[in-house]
């Protein structure tokens, strides 16, 4: 329809029908239609739209992103609103990487309104494209200290969630969080703030003891928040359970789960504070409401003891009993099985009693854990080598009852339990009883009905049985027996080998034909058992499930190689008659295979296994029927089991779990009266009376001895394993993409890719005048677009090219980006600092820009400067000759307050190779180096890289000082080996290291209250300078002051500002700057009168070099 | 928080918020599942339940249920504030809300929505706030429907009509 109106309306309506469950994403493309419109009622409908139903796969998504940044510069702040709206909805990468310097220009709008939703939107920005965090940070961090209320919690929830998920990297902004906290008045944001801080504590312990008292005034509240939050402090954890006690005991549901919640927090630090309120969290099992039920088992969990295991497993079973809803009743079970299985079956003393729990869930109906029954059975008979006798009478009789649990086998996954016991009936058929009957059960007709993967293990572990029926037969000279259960095998096997299951089939016909040979040798008389039993011997180690991922990859070995080259895909036709040749002799091989004999196919499978077992790398996590590792040395050094039978294996009757629990009562008591005894014979034997200290214990956990000295086999790991500890993360973690040291300088290639001229020429031109050229010059018109286009192609893949390098390692930048910043060095041109300090220059450019309505494309941009700053380098000459030159930089460290990062940039300036470079700096009291553990003093520190000609490179050295108050002067050397056509030289060059004490400073941020603060409280010393024949602007002063030594500025009216910095030792620095005619005065105050002194010295030289 | 779900005591959807990117089929699939779920509870348990791995806070209001899933670090009673103070922002929008308001107004409530919350996290905790840039862009919109009646009598003249008004 043409009617925009009409459409508006049908789009609404659309939206409603979407609502309902209907698909409308046939009309993506009309909501486009409808968002470009120009009246607000219909854009606003069509955002609506577009936010419900838009998402990552639209595929015209990709049209928005014109009209949204056109939308996002309209002068209308609705306009814009609802256009940052939409887009939080249907965000996607391209988007937010087109997108994401436009709204880092609205995070300074003038309208509070706009801000406030460019700050939240960004969140959004940074989980699809993580490369904008580090460019958008630094405003992120000033709009939490913005004036409207609005905007300052936005910013708080982003800074919230952000460090939430990567809490090291937003340390350094705790204090000033500290500061929210305790001056905010609003909740919400309150809340959030205490989370941050339950992210923050555990890495810095300090924070948890500032904390407790504000957070004491709030407790009721927060208690949530508070129990992650301060893992530290036993007293305050103490009045937390306290506290959780009475909210658990409440009668409003929704308490009684914040305070089930909050234990269970609680639990995972201190586990022995919540240990006493077992009775309560038990009686919170009985609860109607399923998520308190679940909320108290995980709570269980961490409560088991050895003592009280089975106690609380038999209370689970109970309720396992009367559990009404299948899903809370498949919770039960997974719990049960992983109390007991936690840490390596570490609580379990009996397990005779756990393999009969496991048989007793089986009879559960419905449960979809079926398969974990079964690997938790497989695991224990596998491992502890004493339970295997009496798990496999266990599993018999499973076998036996086969019908009860497979009657309904369509549906539940309980059946997967008979692969198990089937398995293991099979592997340890020299534990069974009654074999006979056993084999028999397996060959019942029924179990054709079982899944197929079930039927092929049934074959597999049949010929196992039967293999060891036939050894146990032939020793005792049964002949008649022997046959008679071959001919049974003979006559079931066939249900087998019709099974619709490939696997089935195979393994059963080829089984099939294998009994037949055994049987035409038995009608000859021929001992056949020794033979039959030698297929399935061997032992079968454990083998840890991420072994395989272990294994290193051999050197020279590239997996993703081809080892033969891929054929051609245009094949000639001359090629053909080759295949059609090869075809048939395929044929003919394939006819010929039925004639192998027998004997011959099991020769193959014993080659085959052989085989395998001698290949490292034929690694099965799950344990299959086929026996490996028949000769591996590891065999032998499994630990051999010795059983303390104090408790007779078999228990008359049916085995129940209680009765294993009445027999471990009695034998514990057993046991504690026997060592009573011991004790008073002890007592009687000396009579100290420190021995009656040690009675006390008797209690104890560690006093109760298991009832086997089950050996539990570790998991086997390939010898040359490498131990690695990020097995466990997932690589897909999209906040993983987050994790960003923010504290960095902006690198030049972090820039957000702006829609203009980009540094690609920059890059390449060798003057120095073209980038400013290209700054300055007015962003192009929309004439222009498809030049821009390309432009910003170009600039999108140098940016993909850059992330790829710098992935690889952060220290060693690139070369040519490197080379790029030392040519940057050369001309003064760091683009970094040029882009800090425009920044102030945009904000206000753009305000103007929006006050005038003026919608002309530049705005959005704003990237140009009418007034561009000198441009700054924090790099200072260190020292210089033919060959070297070298540059340096001092920052403070922000970690440790005794230490500095000097960073020291070489540049070769000959057409020589540089290399075997060596550091080395003459230690005076207060400053040393920080040398590699176990060299010298006088050792110097290798630079690790080497220089081609032309090429510069930057290295690292840490510094720790004891006084930071003065400034000091280091001398060093620097030796190196100059290699070019002629031979090699050895050359050195001298250096002289100024430490000053503005390196000791760094950039903090602080309230303008804050500051008052500290300027009144009047311990603080004073001094002042006077500058005179300053002719830069103000603006230019303090951009100085703030890059060179390393203030922030706190407030600034007309011609007078104050700033603050702190040194890496606490000192605080504040300074009042202010501008005269042509003289600059600053009053500088600081807990040190020399280091403040000095700083204002060195901030004279500074000055009165402008 | 992850998503936000309206839906009356008979199972029927009045509202729905997806703050993560989803396919209409899972949308649709999780919503099924969790309407299900929720309708299932008595009144006397308490609003929160485990769910995937996420948690879901939920609050009845007369016939309507406002459910919120949100992830696991974040923190239930403030969910349910939130809710509550969604239930008082479209209260006092259209003065006592009940269900049909929800129903013919739907777009209204998604915008009251939409300045309340911002890609999932709290933009605006005052009421007065939300409610006055609501109002505003209310305003606005009337503005321009008079200007687009304005348009459709007279197709003569409304370049200068738009001018005007804005």
């Amino acid at each position: 329809q043409d009617n925009i109106a009409v459409k508006a309306n049908a789009v609404c309506k659309l939206t409603y029908l979407q609502m309902l469950g209907y698909d409308i994403s046939w009309a993506a493309f009309n909501i486009i239609e409808v968002m470009s419109a120009s009246k607000f009622t219909f854009k606003r409908i069509g955002y609506l739209a577009a936010s419900q139903c838009f998402h990552e796969g639209t595929d015209v998504i990709m049209l928005t992103t014109n009209q949204i940044r056109k939308d996002l510069s309209s002068p209308n702040q609705y306009d814009t609103g609802v256009a940052l709206t939409g887009l939080s909805c249907f965000v996607t990468p391209d988007l937010a990487r087109d997108l994401a310097n436009d709204i880092m220009t609205l995070m300074s709008h003038t309208k509070p309104y706009i801000r406030k939703k460019a700050v939240l939107i960004m969140y959004k920005v940074f989980l699809k494209y993580p490369e904008s965090l580090r460019p958008a940070f630094p405003r992120l961090k000033e709009k939490l200290e913005d004036p409207d209320p609005g905007v300052q919690s936005a910013a708080v929830n982003v800074i919230c969630e952000l460090a939430r998920r990567n809490p090291k990297n937003y340390l350094s902004l705790a204090p000033l969080f500290f500061k929210l906290m305790t001056s905010s008045t609003n909740n919400w944001v309150l809340i959030k703030i205490i989370k941050l801080f339950g992210a923050l504590t555990p890495l810095e312990p300090r924070l948890g003891k500032k904390l407790i008292e504000p957070l004491t005034n709030l407790i009721h509240r927060f208690l949530i928040s508070l129990s992650s939050g301060m893992p530290n402090h036993s007293a305050s954890i103490q009045l937390c359970v306290q506290k959780l006690r009475i909210l658990i005991e409440d009668s409003d549901q929704n308490l009684k789960y914040l305070g089930l919640l909050a234990m269970s927090k609680i639990l995972k630090t201190h586990p022995k504070s919540v240990q006493s309120h077992k009775d309560l969290i038990l009686q919170c099992l009985d609860d109607k409401d399923e998520s308190i039920r679940l909320r108290a088992l995980d709570l269980l969990y961490g409560m088991v003891s050895k003592k009280n295991l089975m106690e609380i497993v038999k209370k689970l079973m109970i309720h396992v009993d009367k559990a009404e809803g299948t899903t809370y009743r498949d919770e039960l079970l997974t719990k049960i099985i992983d109390i007991c299985s936690q840490s390596n079956y570490q609580y379990i003393t009996n397990f005779e009693w756990y393999i009969s729990i496991l048989v007793e869930l089986t009879r559960l109906e419905g449960t979809r854990h079926g398969h974990l029954i079964a690997a938790q059975m497989l695991d224990v008979a596998i491992r502890v080598k004493a339970i295997r006798k009496f798990a496999v009478s266990q599993m018999a009789m499973l076998l036996d009852n086969a019908h009860l649990i497979a009657s309904n086998t369509q549906r539940n996954g309980i059946c997967e339990v008979l692969y198990a016991a089937a398995w293991i009936c099979g592997e340890f058929s020299e534990h069974l009883e009654e074999a006979n009957q056993t084999l028999e059960a397996m060959l019942r007709p029924k179990v054709t009905t079982l899944p197929g993967h079930i039927q092929a293990v049934y074959v597999q572990n049949m010929v196992k049985l039967y293999a060891s029926i036939l050894q146990q037969k032939e020793q005792s000279g049964e002949k008649e027996a022997a046959q008679e259960i071959t001919q049974l095998m003979i006559e079931r096997l066939p249900q087998f080998v019709q099974s619709a299951d490939l696997e089935v089939q195979e393994r059963a016909s080829c089984i099939l034909q294998l009994i037949k040979y055994i049987q035409k040798l038995q009608i000859k008389e021929v001992p056949v058992a020794e033979e039959v039993i030698a297929l399935f011997a061997g032992e079968l180690n454990p083998v840890a499930p991420k072994a395989q991922k272990k294994v290193p990859v051999p050197e020279g070995l590239d997996l993703d190689a081809w080892i033969n080259e891929p054929p051609s895909d245009s094949e000639s036709e001359d090629e053909k008659p080759k295949t059609i040749f090869h075809d048939e002799e395929q044929r003919h091989s394939r006819h010929r295979q039925p004639e192998i004999d027998e004997e011959e196919l099991a020769r193959r499978r014993e080659a085959r296994k052989q085989e395998q077992a001698n290949n490292p790398f034929y690694i099965k996590s799950s344990p299959s029927p086929q026996k490996r590792y028949q000769d591996t040395p590891g065999v032998e050094h499994i630990p051999v089991v010795q059983i303390d039978l104090s408790v007779p294996l078999k228990v008359p009757g049916m085995p129940m779990s209680d009765q294993y629990v009445k027999l471990e009562e009695e034998r514990r008591h057993k046991q504690k009266l026997e060592k009573d005894k011991k004790k008073k014979k002890q007592k009687k034997e000396k009579r100290g009376k420190h021995h009656r200290h040690n009675s006390l214990h008797t209690e104890s956990e560690e006093d109760i001895a298991p009832a086997h000295h089950v050996d539990i086999i570790t998991e086997e790991m390939p010898e040359n394993a490498l131990p690695s500890d990020e097995d466990d993360k997932d690589p897909n973690d999209p906040y993983k993409a987050l994790d960003i040291d923010l504290d960095k300088p902006l690198a030049d290639s972090e820039k957000l890719p702006v829609q203009r001229h980009r540094n690609v020429e920059t890059l390449k031109s060798p003057d120095s005048e073209a980038p400013l050229v290209e700054k300055k010059s007015k962003k192009p018109k929309k004439k222009e677009k498809k030049h821009k286009e390309k432009e910003r192609d170009k600039g999108k893949k140098k940016e993909k090219e850059k992330k790829v390098i710098e992935e690889e390692e952060e220290k060693k930048v690139i070369l040519q980006d490197l080379h790029y910043k030392s040519s940057k060095h050369k001309k003064k041109k760091h683009k970094k600092e040029k882009e800090e300090k425009s920044k102030d220059k945009k904000k206000s450019k753009k305000k103007s820009h929006h006050s005038e309505e003026e919608t002309t494309e530049s705005v959005q941009n704003g990237t140009l400067d009418d007034e561009p700053l000198p441009p700054m380098s924090s790099y200072r000459l260190l020292a210089e000759n033919p060959y070297v030159k070298m540059t340096y930089d001092i920052q403070g460290n922000l970690q440790n307050d005794s230490q500095v990062t000097v960073s020291v940039i070489f540049e070769n300036k000959s057409t020589s190779f540089l290399k075997s470079m060596e550091l080395n700096v003459l230690d005076s009291l207060n400053t040393k180096m920080l040398r590699p553990e176990g060299s010298s003093v006088h050792d110097g520190i290798p630079v690790p890289f080497q220089l081609p000609p032309g090429i510069s490179n930057e290295a690292q050295f840490v510094f720790t000082l004891q006084s930071i108050v003065m400034a000091q002067k280091l001398k060093g050397t620097l030796s190196f080996i100059v290699k070019n056509d002629e031979g090699s030289t050895h050359e050195k060059l001298d250096f002289k290291l100024h430490f000053s004490c503005a390196s000791y400073l760094i950039t903090t941020p602080c309230y303008s209250d804050a500051f008052a603060k500290l300027l009144e409280s009047g311990d603080l010393h004073m001094s002042s300078i006077k500058v005179d024949g300053i002719s830069i602007s103000f603006q230019h002063l303090l951009a100085k002051i703030c890059f060179h030594h390393h203030f922030s500025v706190v407030e600034r009216v007309d011609s007078c500002a104050s700033m603050y910095s702190r040194s890496i030792q606490g000192h605080h620095v504040c300074l009042l700057v202010k501008k005269g005619e042509n003289s600059v005065s600053i009053d500088g105050k600081c807990n040190d009168s020399t280091l403040l002194s000095n700083l204002l010295d060195e901030m004279k030289e500074t000055l009165s070099k402008c | 928080m992850q998503f936000m779900l309206l839906f009356s005591r008979q199972g029927k959807l009045r509202l729905q918020k997806w703050y993560v990117p989803l396919s209409d089929k899972e949308k649709k699939k999780i919503t099924r599942e969790l309407v299900q779920t929720v309708l299932a509870r008595k009144p006397k348990m308490c609003s929160f339940l485990e769910w995937r791995d996420l948690k879901i806070v939920y609050k009845r209001y007369a016939s309507l249920y406002f459910c919120c899933a949100i992830e696991d670090q974040d923190n239930e009673l403030i969910t349910l504030e939130i809710i509550h103070r969604y239930v008082e922002l479209l209260d006092k929008y259209f003065g006592s809300v009940c269900e049909l308001d929800i129903i013919f107004n739907f777009e209204k409530a998604y915008f009251i929505l939409d300045e309340f919350l911002l890609g999932g996290e709290v933009q605006e905790t005052s009421k007065k706030n939300v409610l006055k840039a609501i109002e505003q862009a209310d305003l606005l919109q009337e503005v321009s429907k008079f200007n687009f009646s304005g348009q459709s009598i007279s197709m003569v003249g409304c370049e200068s009509k738009k001018f005007l008004f804005l």
